[in-house]
């Protein structure tokens, strides 16, 4: 027999991980739900907020713009709900098929197992961004209207609010494709999941930003790294508060919260490339 | 074509397959027999690419899978129809599986089609009983129109209807010149598939040769007779054949034909209740070879 075959594009990979990624109703639902609870839990704190204003002390309203008013904007809550989804999500893209056994169907397919290891992050990769980008400019916007009322709230042009919002925008990709770099290592659905929140949200407790070393590792943690990029206190000459030995910098925290899903990217391509399925 | 030489797999300490060495040719269907463990699945995933072998070669038209950028036009295989998302419809999974081999929409309906599974298509694969299963994963190994098709257990599930259509398929596909590869642990479902037949066991080769030739080998004829003569017996050995008992009150005679020996009890004046011609069936051929080798490497040191 004669074999026609026709060009191996790497578009047509992409468009099956999109088709992939669509079609399973339960990745739509969640991305849904944890939309609803993040953008709630954060308008939820600017209306408690704006409840309690008239009790707050005149130091508490004087420093409450930018420190805690962005705060409202991008609540830890919120960040512990967006971080579970979106590790979970991006871990299940591809552990879900090692689970299920489809990766033996996918990779007879396509052999190119590379190729599809790619397709894969570059679909989940600006799928999560997108989605980001919607969640921490719908929250900032709603909350800042909120805190509006009381003259509290932030304008996008207010200095760091495009660094709180990028930050922000980038928390889920980085989030994801760290569960994917861990899901590839793993290659079980539930150790992988438990395996993701444990880097993700627990690791930050286990190093004290206190002494050099483990501050060093505290701040080169993802949520970490997000937590210093949307904090938009002034430290410099002016500042007041308590005093902070081992300050995490900017360029730092971007330099962690690129490093990590690179490094789990590099990871799952190297991983899911050499071992048995 | 087929070519698998030398295979080793090992897993840990267990070596699933043990210096394989066969070829499976176009315009046949070739059954891959062997009892359960004897390491027929794993041949296939190192044909696939999906294993790496520890050692030898598995080649599909003449190269190792893994060097296919896109798989589906080469070869189409149905490994476990478990091997898919339940979260998914029919249509979706075979979408995503054409989409990535630039296979378009046309031909997922056709072999949705083909497979009869038009009405389901749009149903949850979650949903889906395992025949309906296994038709999802023959409709997948169709999509790429491949010259080498693997099939491994396919029946299992289908019911009597299905089991018809997957034979009458596997025949037309190998009669298209198709490379065809079947697996089973069932002798009885070659018997009716087949025309070639690999048989392993412990991950060795047992056989590979024709049905024909394999049901000759341990297919000695034997006949079956039943006289109330008690000195019947000793005439069949007086003529060379070698008599046993078989079931209460039945001699079982080999090496006479039926003819020869209702020929020897007419010269006799012998009376006959009961003449039958017995051939080995392929189930007790298959039986028989596996169990010398259960035997042989119990034997071996491993």
């Amino acid at each position: 027999m004669t074999i026609t075959t026709p060009p191996a594009r790497f578009t047509d990979l992409l468009a099956a991980e999109w088709l992939k990624l669509w079609s399973l109703r339960s990745i739509r639902w969640a991305l849904l739900a944890t939309a609803l609870v993040v953008v709630g839990m954060n308008v939820n704190a600017a209306w408690a907020d704006h409840r309690n204003w008239p009790g707050y002390s005149e130091g508490l309203r004087a420093g409450f713009v930018p420190t805690w008013a962005i705060r409202d904007a991008f609540t830890d809550p919120a960040m512990l709900v967006l971080v579970l989804a979106a590790g979970t999500i991006g871990a299940i893209t591809l552990v879900g098929e090692y689970s299920t056994g489809l990766i033996r169907t996918t990779f007879a397919a396509v052999p190119a197992r590379r190729a599809v290891t790619a397709a894969k992050l570059l679909v989940l990769t600006p799928v999560m961004a997108a989605y980001g980008t919607v969640l921490s400019v719908v929250s900032f916007w709603l909350t800042q209207a909120v805190l509006s009322g009381r003259d509290a709230g932030l304008s996008f042009g207010y200095p760091g609010v495009w660094r709180a919002l990028a930050a922000s925008a980038l928390l889920p990709p980085v989030c994801a494709v760290v569960g994917l770099g861990i899901g590839a290592l793993v290659r079980h659905a539930a150790t992988t999941v438990a395996a993701t929140v444990a880097v993700l949200l627990l690791l930050p407790m286990l190093f004290s930003p206190d002494r050099p070393w483990t501050a060093f590792l505290h701040h080169a943690l993802p949520v970490m790294a997000w937590g210093r990029l949307t904090d938009l206190t002034d430290y410099g000459p002016l500042y007041m508060g308590p005093p902070v030995d081992y300050p995490a910098t900017v360029t730092g925290s971007w330099i962690a919260l690129a490093a990590w899903p690179l490094s789990a990217a590099l990871l799952a391509l190297w991983i899911v490339d050499r071992c048995d399925v | 074509m087929i070519e698998v030489h030398e295979l080793v797999k090992r897993y840990g300490r267990v070596t699933a397959v043990n210096g394989l060495t066969f070829t499976v040719r176009p315009g046949q269907v070739t059954g891959f027999l062997g009892p359960n463990g004897a390491g027929k699945s794993t041949t296939l995933r190192l044909l696939l690419g999906l294993d790496a072998p520890t050692g030898g070669a598995a080649l599909i038209d003449g190269r190792p899978f893994r060097e296919r950028p896109r798989g589906l036009h080469h070869a189409g295989a149905l490994l476990d129809a478990h091997d898919v998302h339940g979260g998914r419809s029919a249509r979706a999974h075979l979408m995503v599986l054409a989409r990535a081999n630039g296979i378009g929409r046309a031909r997922v309906e056709h072999v949705l089609d083909e497979v009869g599974l038009a009405a389901a298509a749009h149903r949850r694969v979650g949903g889906f009983s395992l025949g309906m299963r296994q038709r999802l994963g023959i409709a997948a190994a169709l999509l790429g129109d491949p010259p080498v098709l693997l099939f491994d257990e396919p029946v299992n599930g289908l019911d009597p209807e299905g089991v018809l259509w997957a034979r009458g398929l596997f025949r037309r596909l190998a009669a298209q010149g198709r490379t065809v590869l079947v697996s089973s642990h069932l002798m009885s479902e070659m018997e009716n598939t087949a025309d070639q037949l690999v048989v392993v066991g412990r991950g060795r080769l047992i056989a590979a040769e024709s049905l024909g030739e394999f049901a000759a080998r341990a297919g000695r004829q034997s006949v079956a007779v039943r006289t109330p003569d008690a000195g019947f017996a000793a005439r069949l050995t007086a003529e060379g054949a070698a008599v046993r008992a078989g079931e209460p009150g039945e001699l079982v005679v080999d090496g006479l034909s039926a003819a020869a020996v209702g020929a020897l009890a007419h010269r006799h004046g012998v009376l006959l209740e009961q003449l039958t011609t017995r051939a080995a069936s392929l189930e007790e051929a298959f039986l028989e070879l596996t169990a010398d080798r259960v035997e042989y490497a119990a034997g071996a040191p491993r």
